[in-house]
This record gives structure tokens, C-alpha cells and sequence, in this order.
């Protein structure tokens, strides 16, 4: 159905964005590392009616990742250590994107290296990928050239990816924040100097659990990445904060969105879109599922956009 | 070899028909009549027990008996293991759960009329039942072993006794059959019934004990693997197990693999998807994580 195209019924809500100058049917995405590379769902979602699919983290070269267990549940969450297992950006592009293609998804290409070259090298093997429509920076991994320091946690070594970057990318660029930071703008701010079109709040918060019968941690890489439900005020407080002291930079949300009013929380303190991980694991559909009930809240209140919405929010 | 997921999964919101006791374990039968009319052997459902609460992962389940006459039930069998399995535990007839399925790899039924043989250890042996009757309508011979270890622990071995043609017990204190383990009894069991297969389902210390029996035996061998697992649809990349790159036993290399494959000649495969059954050949043992931390209740601690 088009807008309007109830006969006497009032307008459809328009539920497209623009994201970093990308235009998206919906606001609502999937996060890297919950989608695997978009083909698994096919069962459950229609690929072509998510607003992206931001693909696993890819890197130069093919990576193992860690081993196993790789996952504990955790109150509201999980935590994770895959150690960023991915087949290399060649087999990724040989593989992964043209199915992707082919089903119409607008493509979002994760990237990481180890060093701010290797990320520059990744980004140009994907200059010239028309099925990649922007490329996401994931920050939240070590870097070999200082002791294992995850980039994301320092607005230099962040900066100097973004802008290596910068330099060989063929789409725009969002850079993913940590909220594992005492001042998560500082690191925002130096990103988007750097050159970075949008910025995603938040990845993973670094966790921990010990299986006290056993006396050791519950990963194999003893601590891994929280996610789920348990993140959202975490990674809400995040967008909010960056957003604001970023006015017209597009700010992403992501952590723990598992409903529509989840994604309509971060939506209404500034983000423009939001990315839905976790949530992937327990409902197949969620992304879908989210769109569809942003959709039904804007209908509710007689809205015509996702700016409508955005405007009435009190308090920013 | 392993068997393909021939039918892709649904989600079914599943009515409870009835819980039992089945000695130290336990079972739910579910009216879920998609997935009842097309799981095969072997393959696994998840299931949401938490509701909205602390629990939010789904529970991977294998499949212990599928009936695909009117109803259309499945049986899940478990072990409780903590809040997620307590609640399925609790779970009255009538109330409804959110089950995806049927998921993962199956074990091969044979074309042809084969002896097989088919090993189970504690409540892991639960997918072997539905195993046993395909192969009964298949008039296959089937030689069961089943070890636990303790008699208590032993996965229905009365009914294992009516589903196969032979059953051998063992249990780690002799409690029940014969003092040991079943890769004690299994390589005078290949020997005698000249079987082409063998299917295990455990313990993954037991399945790379097996593999290993089979592997000596010259006999092909088949293993529902356990993982910790998040999601059971191939995204979350969370219960990988590493496999030898080029393949095993003649398995030919194929393109994707090939593509796949790391230094080490090893590649991470997620046992959701790729497995759970998978060719016990072709799995790196040595490379395992920690074996013993990896159970089929993986979202679970162990219960206090």
C-alpha cells in the first residue's frame, strides 16, 4: 500500500531517512555480528524491507576468531567473544555481497583492522562495491601497534582510523562508538573532525561472569562484549549526549532494542535511525517487527514522519 | 554426508499437551504441527522460556519424538539446568511457547536397508529415538548403546530396548550393564555387526571418543555436536565448531570451504547451521575449546 492509498483513511506514516546522505525506506537496521552476512533469515525476512543490513565485521584477512564457549547469558543480555571470525574481505566480496545484491538489501560493509593502514586497505577493496551503500567502522577492536588499546577508547587512535579511512573509502562513512569512555563526545567529536559522515552509539560494553562451580570465566576469552536489554540506558544516555553536543551530525542508535518504542526512545533524543543486534537472536523478524511497529506508534498519534515524532520530544 | 535441512524453519506458537518425569530428565510434548510434519533426525528447536524476564535467549532443544499424525507433536527431553530449563519444566498443558524449527543438520537415514548403530550418552541420546524409528520404517537393523554414569542417569533405556535390535548399557560406576564407558563396548559392536554407520549423540568428551573408535573401525560416523549457542539461525556466530579445512575421509573440498579456510587448516563451522550433525571425521577434536564447558543446555548455568 502507498501512502494514501486507503481510500478515505488518513496517510500512511512515511517511515524513510536519510542516513549520512543514503536514503532508507525505514530507520531501522540490523547490527553487525547479530545479521551474520544477511542470507541466514531469509526464512523469517524479507531482506529488500529492512531499512540496512550491516554485515559482520570484515577484515583484510580471513580470521579464525576465538574459541569456544564464546557466549554466556547474562541478566537482560549476553556476552561475547567471537574474536572477530570473518572469511576476509575478498571471500566477502565474492560471496557474501552479490546474494545480498540480488535481494535488493541496502548493504552497510563493517570494517576493522589492526592497524589504521589495514582498515584504509579493507575500505578500498570496497571502494567500488555498488551493493555497499556506506561503510561502518568498527573502532571496538585492538590495536596491535599499541599494546592491544581498543581504537574506539581514544579519540586519537580513533580519529587516525577514520581519517585513513576517509582517504580510500568509496561510501560515507559511520564510525561506531564504545560507551566504555569517560567522554564519549570527545571521542564523537574527534571522529567527525576526522572526517566521519555519522556515528553509531554504541557497541558492546566490555563484561564479564564467572561460572563460580567451575571457578573460571564464562568465555574462553574470560571477559566479551554486553548486549541485549541490559545496555539500552547505557547506550540511550550515549546518543543522547553525542547527539547533542553534535547538532547535524546523523547519530545511530544501538543497544538493546528489542520493540518499537526501544527504537522510538533513541529516535526521540536525537538518533536518526537505529540498529537492532541481539534482539535478532530471540525474534528473527525483530528488525522487521520494529519497523512495523514504529509504523503503527506514528499511526496512533496521527503523525506523518519519523520528524514529527522526533519534534514533540521534551526535555533534550 | 550429513543430511541438509530439507524444509526451511517456521515459528510456531506451540500449546503445551502434556510434561512427564523420564527418570533425571524430563519432557514437554508440544502440538507444533509444522515443525512435527518436518523435522528430521537430529534437529534441534529453540525455544523462548523467559518470556520478558532476565532470560531473554532462546533454549535450543533437540528433537526426542516427532509425531506427524493429527495433532502433530513434538517431544523435547532435558535435563534441568537452571531458570531456563526450570521453566520449561514448570510449563502447564495449555500454555503456549514460542518455538522456532526445525533447525540445523540431520543424521542420515539410509537409502537402503543398512545395519546401523547408534550411541547416546545421558539425555543426549534423546534425538537417537526418533532416529531408531525412521530407521525401523526403513527395516534397518539397529544396534543401541547407551552410557551414562549412573544407572539413574541413563536416558530411557526400557524403551531403548523396544526401538532397537540390541541394546548395550554402560554406566562409569557399573551400576547399570557394563562398568565403563561405551567406547569399551563399541569396537567389539562394530566388529560384530558389520555396520557402514554409526550415529552418537552426548557429551562431546564421548563423541570424540567415538569418533575415534569409528575412525580405527573404517566406519563412517555421524555426531549431533553441543555448543553454547545465542541465536540457533547461523547469525550470531557464538557455537562454532573447528573443522579440519579440506575436509575428511574423501569429503571433497568444495568452493566454499575452500574460500573458508584459515592457516591451520582449520575453519570455524556454526554448529546451528552447518551442524549439528555433523561428519565426526571432519571435526578438529584436538582444537575444541573447553569440551567439558560446552553443554546442550548452553544458555544455562549449572544449577546450584
Amino acid at each position: 500500500m502507498s501512502p494514501g492509498a486507503a481510500a478515505g483513511g488518513p496517510p500512511r506514516p512515511d517511515l524513510s531517512v536519510e542516513l549520512a546522505g543514503v536514503r532508507l525506506p525505514n530507520p531501522v537496521l540490523a547490527a553487525s555480528g547479530c545479521f551474520g552476512f544477511g542470507r541466514e533469515l531469509t526464512s523469517f525476512v524479507t531482506l529488500d524491507q529492512i531499512g540496512a543490513i550491516v554485515t559482520k565485521s570484515v577484515s583484510l584477512e580471513p580470521r579464525l576468531g576465538l574459541p569456544t564457549p564464546r557466549m554466556a547469558e547474562t541478566p537482560g543480555g549476553m556476552l561475547n567473544a567471537i574474536g572477530l571470525q570473518n572469511p576476509g574481505v575478498e571471500a566477502y566480496r565474492a560471496r557474501e555481497l552479490p546474494p545480498l545484491a540480488e535481494a535488493g538489501a541496502r548493504v552497510v560493509a563493517s570494517i576493522f583492522g589492526e592497524t589504521a593502514a589495514e582498515f584504509a586497505e579493507v575500505a578500498g577493496r570496497l571502494a567500488g562495491e555498488p551493493a555497499v551503500r556506506l561503510l561502518e567502522v568498527n573502532l571496538s577492536c585492538p590495536n596491535v601497534e599499541e599494546r592491544g588499546q581498543v581504537f574506539a577508547t581514544s579519540p586519537e587512535r580513533a580519529a587516525a582510523v577514520v581519517a585513513a579511512v576517509k582517504a580510500r573509502a568509496g561510501q560515507p562513512v559511520l564510525a561506531k562508538l564504545t560507551a566504555d569512555v569517560t567522554d564519549v563526545t570527545a571521542v564523537a567529536r574527534a571522529v567527525v573532525d576526522a572526517g566521519a559522515d555519522g556515528l553509531v552509539c554504541v557497541n558492546t560494553l566490555l563484561g564479564m561472569a564467572v561460572d563460580v562451580r567451575r571457578r573460571r570465566p564464562r568465555l574462553a576469552a574470560v571477559t566479551g562484549g554486553l548486549s541485549g536489554p541490559a545496555i539500552r540506558p547505557v547506550a540511550l544516555r550515549c546518543a543522547w549526549q553525542v547527539a547533542g553536543a553534535l547538532p547535524g551530525v546523523p547519530v545511530v542508535g544501538c543497544g538493546g532494542i528489542l520493540t518499537a518504542e526501544d527504537a522510538a526512545e533513541f529516535l526521540l533524543v536525537g538518533a536518526v535511525a537505529v540498529q537492532v543486534g541481539t534482539g535478532n537472536f530471540v525474534n528473527p523478524r525483530a528488525t522487521a517487527d520494529v519497523a512495523a511497529g514504529l509504523l503503527e506508534l506514528l499511526a496512533e498519534d496521527g503523525l506523518g514522519s519519523v520528524a514529527e515524532l522526533t519534534a514533540g520530544f521534551e526535555g533534550g | 554426508m550429513t543430511g541438509a535441512a530439507g524444509h526451511p524453519p517456521v515459528r510456531e506458537r506451540a500449546s503445551v499437551l502434556e510434561r512427564s518425569r523420564i527418570g533425571a530428565y524430563r519432557s514437554v510434548t508440544l502440538v507444533a504441527p509444522a515443525i512435527a510434519r518436518s523435522v528430521q533426525p537430529g534437529q534441534f528447536v529453540e525455544v523462548a522460556v523467559g518470556g520478558e524476564g532476565a532470560f531473554l535467549l532462546r533454549r535450543p532443544f533437540s528433537v526426542h519424538l516427532a509425531d506427524r499424525g493429527s495433532a502433530g507433536t513434538i517431544v523435547l527431553a532435558f535435563e534441568v539446568l537452571g531458570a531456563g530449563t526450570r521453566a520449561l519444566a514448570a510449563a502447564r498443558p495449555h500454555d503456549r511457547l514460542d518455538v522456532i524449527g526445525p533447525l540445523g543438520t540431520s543424521f542420515t537415514v539410509p537409502a537402503e536397508r543398512t545395519p546401523c548403530v547408534l550411541v547416546g550418552g545421558g539425555y543426549g541420546a534423546a534425538p537417537l529415538f526418533l532416529l531408531a524409528e525412521r530407521l525401523h520404517a526403513r527395516r534397518c537393523r539397529v544396534d543401541v548403546v547407551l552410557g551414562a554414569a549412573t544407572a539413574g542417569r541413563l536416558f530411557k533405556a526400557m524403551e531403548a530396548r523396544r526401538v532397537s535390535t540390541s541394546l548395550a548399557v554402560t554406566t562409569d560406576d557399573g551400576s547399570a550393564g557394563t562398568r565403563g564407558v561405551v567406547t569399551d563396548v563399541l569396537p567389539r559392536l562394530l566388529a560384530r555387526s558389520g555396520t557402514p554407520a554409526l550415529f552418537a549423540c552426548g557429551p562431546m568428551p564421548m563423541l570424540a571418543a567415538v569418533s575415534r573408535v569409528a575412525a580405527e573401525a573404517g566406519v563412517a560416523c555421524e555426531v549431533a555436536v553441543e555448543e553454547r549457542m545465542a541465536c540457533g539461525t547461523g547469525v550470531c556466530f557464538t557455537c562454532v565448531v573447528p573443522l579440519h579445512a579440506e575436509g575428511a575421509g574423501g569429503v571433497p573440498r568444495t568452493a566454499r570451504r575452500a574460500a573458508a579456510a584459515a592457516p591451520g587448516g582449520i575453519r570455524m563451522a556454526r554448529s546451528c547451521t552447518e551442524g549439528p550433525v555433523l561428519d565426526g571425521r571432519a571435526i578438529a577434536w584436538d582444537r575444541l575449546g573447553h569440551p567439558d564447558a560446552s553443554r546442550s543446555e548452553p544458555a544455562e548455568e549449572l544449577a546450584p
